[in-house]
């Protein structure tokens, strides 16, 4: 077990080398000046040559890249070039908001997604069928970004049940203890008896998750039930049930275990995605996490930390592969990690 | 077992009060895409206590449809149960909900499959599975399930039930996987009846005996019934009390085991039985005789006789009406229009008709 983590996590080093080296020159080949952004319009040619060269961005591309590639492997993110502020310094602030975003979307769409899964399966062709998987089809080629903006045009505009933004009511300003908002308004609550906190933080969640998980739900929902329909034409199925096993205990438990492989592959996989998803919801709905982050420093030429937040994001992915990889082995013991 | 020993209990056995399980014309059919598929056509069993019936046939001809009919798991749709009743101590198992029957499926019905592989669940360990089963029909706690299951693995001999009891069904080889079948089949307090659908056709010939050994000397222990359904005739003969043969979905001939083999009186009972290998046959034609045809697409049968297309001795009649019984014995019937027509005993030369062609 612990020589296939280790196998695994020296594979993470090729890997990284190509992200690093595709997100270099993506960056290098795109349009757009760094040093005229950061200038503005009416900068003079001098100033932006000499801002170019504080930067480094007048040597010559391939000068840079071994620059950046010395840094990169003593951890050295380097600093933003819009704030001044260590990249990895930035990646760590921002991060607890897109964990606590992620989270909440990646309960939602999975515990949700599977139900909707296991009814569509065990009611075959009926109309909870069609109608679940019609909406899985809608919720999948929905546009995150168009989504988020319907969500907050009906319910926080028309209806005005939510935020359009933000994490929490700024009246209620508190000093972040762990930066997991829905977890520091707990411990608020036990501290001070205050709920305010808590609620506030999950009042700002819950359109922003549901926006985030519709996409990972409906396909969740998808891959539940065709790999559920699959499981509950094998035979040790009609063995539980002709062995007077409930129903509800056959799916649940007999098949739904079984089934659950693919689902797992899938939901680790809609992680990842998430991460990706989490640029364009967080940038409606005013989310101060890495995706935001990350979407400011991309329309600044922000190139460290555009090049620091994607290398971070592929770690996230792969270490997060690894552990969806692990837990194949929790649930089948026919798997064994060597 | 001797024959003066099988008579006896036949006799003790022939009153009413000891019929577990009688299926009165029951017919199944499934509604597909192409059709109505007629799968069991007017079928009538009746199984005694502590008595082994077997269900003999090919492939498709009705055996795993009526095994299925009587613990309810013909998938419907497609499948519909089209009339009949299947009384069994004395209820009628098709007018109960499915709370009921599946409160009698694994506790006085059980039911072992033929494919020991695929037939146990591949994500819980061996003794999770059969205890479940021990706690679905009992008010008992976890630990108290678990050691009945360990008296269970014994008692299929299974060696080391208390390892074997965390290990996954992948771990076991194909014999083991069966008598964790069978145990887990046994999981009751009292069982009645136990269907065994195939239960040897995918282990290799040792320990198909063993099997077939365990399931007649746990039948005897246990005093349950046995429905045995198979296409194997060598099976059949060494363990079966009576017989029925069926042919896509009919009837076609029942007798006590030592009157089917002695005097088979179907056409297609007596090709069965010569398809058989013998050593005799071995010396004499070093060919196996195989009976010619295929069974009839069961989506266009009618109400001839299903057999007509591939029977030696077809007649006009067969083509129009499926015949009425005609007894040969007392325990033996038949249901065929050559039979019906042919005098007393027309057995022998029914055999020495064949042995022409």
């Amino acid at each position: 077990m612990l020589k296939y983590i280790f196998k695994r996590l020296s594979l993470l080093i090729p890997t990284l080398f190509g992200v690093v080296t595709i997100v270099f020159f993506m960056i290098a080949l795109s349009p757009g000046d760094p040093a005229r952004v950061m200038l503005g319009e009416r900068a003079t040619a001098a100033s932006i040559e000499k801002l170019r060269h504080e930067l480094g961005l007048d040597k010559p591309l391939y000068v840079q890249y071994g620059l950046y590639l010395k840094r990169v492997v003593r951890l050295d993110l380097g600093k933003s070039i819009k704030s001044g502020q260590k990249v990895s310094e930035e990646i760590r602030d921002h991060l607890p908001a897109t964990v606590e975003l992620a989270v909440w979307a990646m309960i939602f769409s999975t515990t949700v997604g599977i139900l909707l899964g296991v009814l569509s399966a065990t009611r075959k062709n009926s109309w909870i069928d069609f109608g679940s998987m019609a909406s899985a089809l809608v919720g999948v080629s929905m546009p995150v970004f168009w989504l988020a903006l319907v969500f907050i045009m009906i319910f926080s505009v028309k209806l005005d049940l939510f935020p359009t933004g933000g994490r929490m009511n700024i009246r209620y300003y508190f000093t972040p203890i762990s930066g997991v908002y829905v977890l520091d308004g707990f411990i608020i609550l036990l501290k001070t008896g205050d709920p305010k906190v808590l609620f506030s933080a999950l009042h700002h969640l819950v359109l922003p998750a549901i926006a985030l998980g519709t996409i990972p739900l409906a396909i969740t929902a998808r891959i539940t039930r065709s790999s559920l329909l699959e499981v509950l034409n094998q035979d040790y199925i009609k063995t539980a049930r002709s062995a007077g096993i409930k129903e509800s205990r056959v799916i649940y438990r007999y098949a739904l275990k079984n089934a659950l492989l693919p689902i797992i592959t899938v939901v680790g996989l809609q992680v990842g995605m998430l991460l990706a998803g989490a640029i364009l919801t967080e940038t409606v709905f005013a989310w101060p996490g890495i995706g935001k982050w990350l979407y400011h420093a991309i329309e600044a030429r922000d190139y460290p930390a555009v090049q620091g937040g994607i290398i971070f994001i592929s770690i996230s992915f792969v270490l997060i592969n690894l552990i969806v990889d692990i837990l194949y082995s929790v649930v089948n013991p026919k798997i064994r990690l060597s | 077992m001797d024959k003066d020993a099988y008579t006896s209990r036949k006799l003790a056995s022939d009153q009413d009060k000891d019929i577990l399980l009688s299926m009165e014309d029951v017919s199944v059919s499934f509604y597909t895409h192409r059709g109505i598929v007629k799968a069991v056509r007017n079928l009538n069993l009746k199984i005694n206590k502590g008595e082994t019936l077997a269900l003999v046939g090919e492939s498709g001809c009705g055996k795993s449809v009526t095994a299925h009919t009587i613990n309810q798991l013909i998938p419907m749709p497609p499948g519909k149960i089209e009339n009949g009743k299947v009384v069994f101590e004395g209820r009628d198992l098709l007018k109960l909900d499915e709370k009921e029957i599946a409160s009698l499926r694994g506790d006085r019905i059980s039911m072992i499959f033929q494919e020991p592989m695929t037939s146990l669940n591949p994500v819980f360990k061996i003794g999770d599975q059969i205890a479940d089963v021990f706690l679905a029909h009992h008010n008992i706690k976890k630990e108290e399930a678990m050691e009945k299951t360990i008296n269970l693995l014994k008692l299929v001999k299974i060696p080391a039930p208390e390892r074997r009891i965390k290990d996954y069904p992948h771990q076991l080889s194909g014999g083991m996987r069966q008598r964790a079948m069978i145990a887990m089949a046994l999981a009751s307090p009292e069982p009645g009846l136990l269907i065994a659908d195939e239960p040897t056709t995918a282990l290799d010939v040792t320990i198909q005996a063993q099997i077939l050994r365990l399931i007649y000397d746990l039948k005897q222990d246990i005093k349950m019934s046995v429905l045995l359904i198979t296409h194997d005739m060598g099976v059949v003969a060494e363990t079966a009390d009576r017989v029925i043969v069926m042919y896509a979905g009919r009837k076609m001939e029942e007798a006590d085991v030592y009157s089917l083999f002695e005097k088979p009186s179907h056409p297609y009972t007596q090709g069965l039985l010569n398809s058989l290998p013998s050593n005799k046959k071995y010396e004499d034609a070093a060919r196996l005789e195989a009976i010619k045809g295929t069974i009839p697409d069961l989506l266009t049968i009618g109400s001839e006789c299903p057999f007509e297309n591939r029977c030696p001795h077809a007649m006009p009649v067969c083509r129009e009406s499926f015949p009425d019984e005609t007894k040969i014995d007392d325990d033996h019937s038949v249901w065929c229009h050559y039979v019906e027509g042919e005098d007393a005993s027309p057995s022998s030369q029914l055999v020495g008709d064949q042995g022409e062609k």
